[in-house]
């Protein structure tokens, strides 16, 4: 089961590796993001420089958690045929406050009508698909 | 004066169009709607087309000058000019990389002009249908964030969580609009208004926007000829001086999976200042505004960041009775702009702006010798511009 249904556009990792790390830790379950090895600021989404002191030595590592709800918007209109019939959904920006306050998008799990609260508590749900897993989020 | 300003030194001489119609209805290819759009300019200049040696745009067009040139027989091409960014953010800034071009003696006679035929070569409000992407796109796409409206309305909701905003200032906008097309004959809405009722009641699109907070998704085609200032007054047409211009955005305004800093903003807060110092005018000269409409919430942004209200102060200002010409505290998108008169990607804003000056405007505010065109909110980067008559110089 996943929140949206399948035939969307799936993630493919760059050819040139900046993003893979990301993609293999949600196949194994694990929230990661970029973290400089030479100052220790986050950063998101990946970059080959630390923005913060432009150390070309960027790691990843463990996201802190929870996240919380930063904005949201429940669609309702669908402009991709797998989503007819899909709708309403609801999608997140959580706000990772443990990770310098970077920021990743994901759907909502729940009732997609139900009031949805900035602020609140999320945490991620890894929804595995056959050739990828996405991270989504659900309230605490 | 100081020489490193474009204050009074470049006019637009002439405006045109096309025909503007829903998309897909274009009775011709994009191509010909930008010629159209480009001679119709001209002649309303006074100007020969061959006489034009320089071209600018933004958003990828995908008329390229040395094409127009050769189809039209120019006698030499000087400057080939596109502005880099996606979406409407480059229209004020085509016409300041064209202005520049003039002040600094790199060409004569440069036409700023924008083609769009979204039913020749696809809409911009349907989803991706690739089944694998990467880099950023991978960020969102799979989440079903695929569309504009979709990719902006997460930053109108945090607007109205921040300051708490209501869907009452957005609909004001959308109402201003509507009420200015239906004197509008151009207008793709002319003799379709638009109640607060059928607002209201109007389907949601991606909350916080209805339909109607929306823009329109058009073919047609729009171009400004612009000159030296001391030429222009020799043409047709009254010169309306380019009194300042910025481009540009705050800090990081492109991070990746919408990781900018300042995430409920319009992109005007450094852009706006910078443009009012060259123009050496303030908000309260500006006597008419056209501010690009992709979505509603962003021109509630643009006109905090333009210095109009305060955020504080939205909910109170941003009434129809306000936007409305000709006699509103701040007439907005008079023409209809790009929610009701038709999508040209914004540049229908800049020849309002130009009409308003002269005195041509079908929703003319009395008097108006300022106007002030913000072009692509929420976008990076964007641009601004600001318009005025010989005696605002």
């Amino acid at each position: 089961m996943t929140l949206l249904p399948q035939g969307l556009p799936g993630p493919a990792p760059l050819p040139d590796g900046l993003d893979r790390p990301y993609w293999d830790a949600a196949r194994r379950h694990r929230l990661v993001a970029q973290r400089c090895n030479a100052c220790a600021s986050w950063q998101w989404g990946p970059e080959w420089i630390c923005h913060a002191c432009h150390s070309f030595e960027i790691g990843w590592a463990e996201v802190p958690l929870p996240g919380r709800i930063f904005s949201w918007e429940r669609v309702w209109h669908p402009v991709h045929p797998a989503l007819v019939g899909a709708v309403p959904y609801v999608v997140v920006l959580v706000e990772l406050p443990g990770a310098g306050g970077i920021r990743m998008i994901g759907n909502l799990a729940g009732d997609p009508r139900a009031p949805v609260e900035i602020g609140a508590a999320v945490e991620p749900l890894f929804e595995d698909h056959e050739q990828h897993t996405l991270v989504q989020w659900r309230t605490r | 004066m100081s020489a490193r300003t474009l204050r009074g030194r470049v006019a637009v001489a002439g405006v045109g169009e096309s025909e503007y119609s829903k998309r897909g209805e274009a009775k011709e290819p994009e191509f010909v709607l930008g010629l159209r759009a480009i001679l119709a300019a001209c002649a309303d200049a006074g100007v020969d087309p061959r006489e034009v040696d320089g071209f600018a745009s933004y958003s990828n067009d995908r008329n390229e000058p040395s094409r127009i040139a050769a189809a039209l027989d120019c006698r030499e091409l000087r400057f080939s000019n596109m502005q880099w960014g996606g979406g409407g953010g480059g229209g004020a800034a085509a016409v300041a990389n064209g202005a520049a071009a003039i002040a600094t003696g790199m060409a004569e006679t440069v036409v700023v002009y924008r083609a769009l035929a979204q039913g020749q070569f696809g809409r911009f409000g349907a989803g991706a249908r690739r089944e694998r992407v990467s880099g950023d796109p991978a960020l969102w796409l799979p989440y079903g964030l695929m569309s504009p409206a979709q990719m902006f309305a997460m930053r109108a909701m945090r607007l109205m969580h921040e300051h708490g905003i209501r869907q009452e200032a957005f609909r004001a906008v959308a109402l201003a609009s509507y009420r200015h097309a239906q004197s509008n004959p151009r207008a793709v809405m002319y003799g379709r208004p638009l109640s607060a009722e059928a607002y209201d009641a109007s389907r949601w699109i991606a909350e916080p926007f209805h339909l109607y907070d929306c823009c329109l998704e058009n073919d047609g085609a729009a171009a400004l000829v612009l000159v030296a200032a001391e030429r222009a007054r020799d043409l047709r047409q009254p010169p309306v001086y380019l009194l300042g211009a910025a481009q540009g955005s705050e800090r990081r305004a492109g991070a990746g999976s919408h990781n900018n800093p300042d995430y409920a903003t319009a992109s005007f807060k450094t852009v706006a200042p910078r443009m009012y110092a060259m123009a050496g005018v303030g908000p309260a000269d500006v006597d008419v505004v056209q501010s690009y409409e992709n979505f509603t919430g962003g021109v509630v942004m643009s006109l905090v960041e333009h210095g109009f209200f305060s955020h504080e102060e939205a909910n109170e200002f941003c009434t129809l009775e306000n936007f409305s010409a000709p006699d509103g505290r701040l007439p907005l998108n008079t023409s209809g702009g790009n929610l009701a008169e038709c999508y040209m990607h914004g540049l229908e804003l800049q020849l309002e702006a130009v009409r308003q000056i002269r005195g041509q405007s079908t929703a003319q505010v009395p008097g108006a010798r300022v106007a002030l065109v913000a072009s692509g909110p929420m976008v990076t980067p964007v641009s601004d511009m600001i318009v005025g008559a010989e005696d605002a110089l």
